[in-house]
């Protein structure tokens, strides 16, 4: 089975939030209160139980490519919907001890809802701060991928509703592809610092939810380098058993004072 | 398929509706007078748009998300930790041949602590009634998977060990008897110091930067603490022999060590330490952990009640500094201009170069 992916690029995001809309009707996600955060027009402010993308509203205070705002300082406004990264090495997966989360025949990382028990493990290991815990339900959610939707042939609902093509769903090498030569594109017509956002080369290893980025990955609260955190395993067991032992040898020397 | 959350239920009209209209109002009526809006929960960072800022990410939200884990969790630790302290206690003290009296107890702790762990960690589960989910599949990459067989392995090993001790003790001797509870009591000696320590793995091998950049302190805190515990419950008990006192003497002095280091590193990844309300439960659990029992231990120990105060004071101060991480790991959830900070830095790549800088 091929491994599917999502490409997002905010460079054609008119902001509309459909993705979240159709992500909430088809997942039947309950709203997450309404406050005014003052944050741009984004209320949503971040990734979380109830909220699978999320649409980023950016004010920066820089020219958009050649574009002619009409304002006297420089000023870009950018929009990005966010989403789980199903990552290729994905923190909350080797994380969970129940194995409720998994990896599917699309390559996406899927949470099962009736075998999670709500441990709160995989909320700390996910470097992107996307995944979190319902405390109604009392379990972990966060985007699916529409698995549903993928095993009968359809794309998610996200990309199918977005209206811009900000949010494509295909095959990861085919996106990556795209990607670079969007990024190629972009820069060509002036936007100098877009970029793509997919760390590779970091223990992740590569996310299957590509992103087209205008500027630094921290503008847009993604990781500069994500680190899963299994790669701290080795140093924290380590430690620990040379400690545990230390304490056995102190045990045993006490009882000689 | 997936399962889908309950709604709240909470229907968006009436009196609420009327108070978002008014807030929207509000803080329309506020930035058309001073051309910015500074209430509470609108935090922008610029006027009359408000921006994002590289240093702190897009408009300061986190970047992470914050521990869900409640009060459980640190007693958890701690009982733990005393659990399987007090078992290789008591097989060092069985092994050289001390006094039976203090094997006992000494395995009764253990039990005890492994008898109240289940319900203090099964509380804090989302779906308590999904407990035995935990022992579905055994994933080693998964300290919490880990941690929580090897608790049911404590469990069964010093209660083995207890049942057996108890019935020798009324004169039901075999040497079958004797071997089965030989083999309890190695059993949770070995599996106790994996209880008393994969605590700090279980910190440590998390994206929250406080915890994971001290991957290697950790665990050095946690054994010393979980001996120290140990050692003073056994001397509230009564066993106020030499040897609790040093175990006592090398843990506060390994706590002092422990809170001198991170100290003098001065980290901004440990700022969550040294900040806010968490810097006073530290501060407090360094000098009941650290300090009090060592003043006391040393300098008074001819004073009675010396040795007992300075064990209560390092239990009680041992379950503070717990509180203290967790605290610690909920602001760290929150500074993502750190984490930033030392990702860009490649600090924190563990086995891996965090080469991509991207
Ligand atoms: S982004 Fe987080 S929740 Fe999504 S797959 Fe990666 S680790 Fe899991
Ligand atoms: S909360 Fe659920 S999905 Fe997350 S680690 Fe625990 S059991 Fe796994």
């Amino acid at each position: 089975m091929a491994i599917s992916a999502f490409l997002t690029d905010p460079s054609i995001c008119i902001g509309c939030k459909a993705c979240e809309v159709a992500c909430k009707e088809w997942n039947q996600l309950p709203d997450d209160g309404f406050e005014w955060s003052g944050q741009s027009y984004d209320n949503t402010r971040a990734l979380g139980a109830s909220t699978w993308r999320h649409v980023l509203f950016l004010e920066q205070p820089q020219p958009l490519g050649a574009q002619i705002t009409g304002t006297p300082e420089p000023f870009r406004w950018q929009f990005l919907s966010d989403v789980c990264k199903h990552c290729a090495n994905a923190g909350c997966l080797e994380a969970c001890p129940t194995g409720a989360i998994l990896r599917t025949e699309f390559g996406s990382v899927f949470v099962q809802p009736d075998v999670c028990n709500g441990c709160g493990y995989c909320i700390v290991s996910c470097p992107f701060g996307v995944i979190d815990r319902n405390e109604q339900e009392g379990l972990a959610f966060k985007c699916t991928f529409c698995y549903d939707r993928q095993v009968a042939g359809l794309i998610p609902a996200c990309a199918k509703a977005c209206p811009t093509q900000s949010i494509q769903f295909g095959e990861i090498s085919e996106l990556r592809e795209r990607a670079g030569a969007r990024v190629q594109l972009l820069q060509e017509r002036g936007y100098a610092d877009a970029r793509v956002y997919d760390p590779r080369e970091t223990s992740v290893g590569g996310i299957h939810a590509l992103f087209v980025i205008l500027g630094r990955p921290e503008d847009y609260n993604f990781p500069p380098a994500p680190e899963i955190p299994t790669v701290h395993l080795k140093t924290a067991w380590t430690y620990a058993l040379a400690s545990a032992a230390v304490l056995l040898l102190t045990v045993f020397g006490a009882f000689f004072l | 398929m997936s399962l889908p959350p309950k709604s709240t239920g909470e229907k968006f009209t009436g009196e609420k509706l009327k108070a978002s209209e008014e807030r929207l109002d509000a803080l329309r009526e506020e930035a058309l007078r001073t051309g910015a809006v500074t209430g509470a929960r609108v935090t922008p960072s610029g006027s009359p748009f408000p921006q994002t800022v590289a240093e702190t990410g897009y408009y300061g939200n986190p970047v992470l998300k914050k521990p869900v884990w409640k009060w459980q969790v640190p007693v958890y630790f701690l009982a733990g930790g005393v659990a399987g302290a007090s078992a290789a206690i008591a097989f060092a003290a069985h092994v050289l041949g001390r006094d039976p009296a203090l094997v006992r107890a000494a395995l009764w702790i253990a039990l005890g602590g492994a008898i109240i762990s289940p319900p203090l960690l099964i509380f804090d589960l989302g779906r308590p009634s999904r407990f035995w989910n935990m022992l579905r599949v055994f994933k080693l990459q998964s300290p919490m998977s880990v941690g929580a067989w090897t608790l049911m392995a404590f469990s069964f090993a010093v209660g083995t060990a207890v049942v057996c001790e108890e019935i020798v003790l009324r004169g039901y001797s075999s040497s079958l008897l004797l071997g089965v509870g030989w083999a309890g009591e190695a059993g949770a000696m070995l599996t106790g110091l994996v209880l008393l320590s994969y605590t700090s793995v279980l910190l440590g091998a998390t994206a929250i930067p406080v915890w994971s950049e001290n991957r290697r302190v950790l665990p050095v805190h946690f054994v010393a603490s979980a001996l120290g515990a140990s050692a003073g419950i056994l001397e509230l008990a009564g066993y106020l022999i030499p040897a609790t006192n040093g175990m006592s003497i090398a843990a506060a002095g390994v706590e002092t060590c422990v809170a001198v280091y991170i100290a003098m590193r001065g980290r901004a990844v440990d700022a969550p330490l040294r900040t806010g309300r968490v810097v006073w439960m530290i501060r407090v659990a360094v000098g009941l952990t650290g300090q009090a029992p060592l003043v006391l231990r040393i300098f008074f120990a001819h004073w009675p009640a010396a040795r007992p105060i300075a064990s209560v004071c390092f239990i009680l101060g041992a379950l503070l500094s717990r509180y203290g991480w967790m605290a610690a790991g909920h602001a760290s959830s929150r500074d993502s201009k750190t984490l930033f900070e030392i990702q860009r830095k490649g600090t924190t790549t563990g086995e891996t170069k965090a080469s991509a800088k991207i």
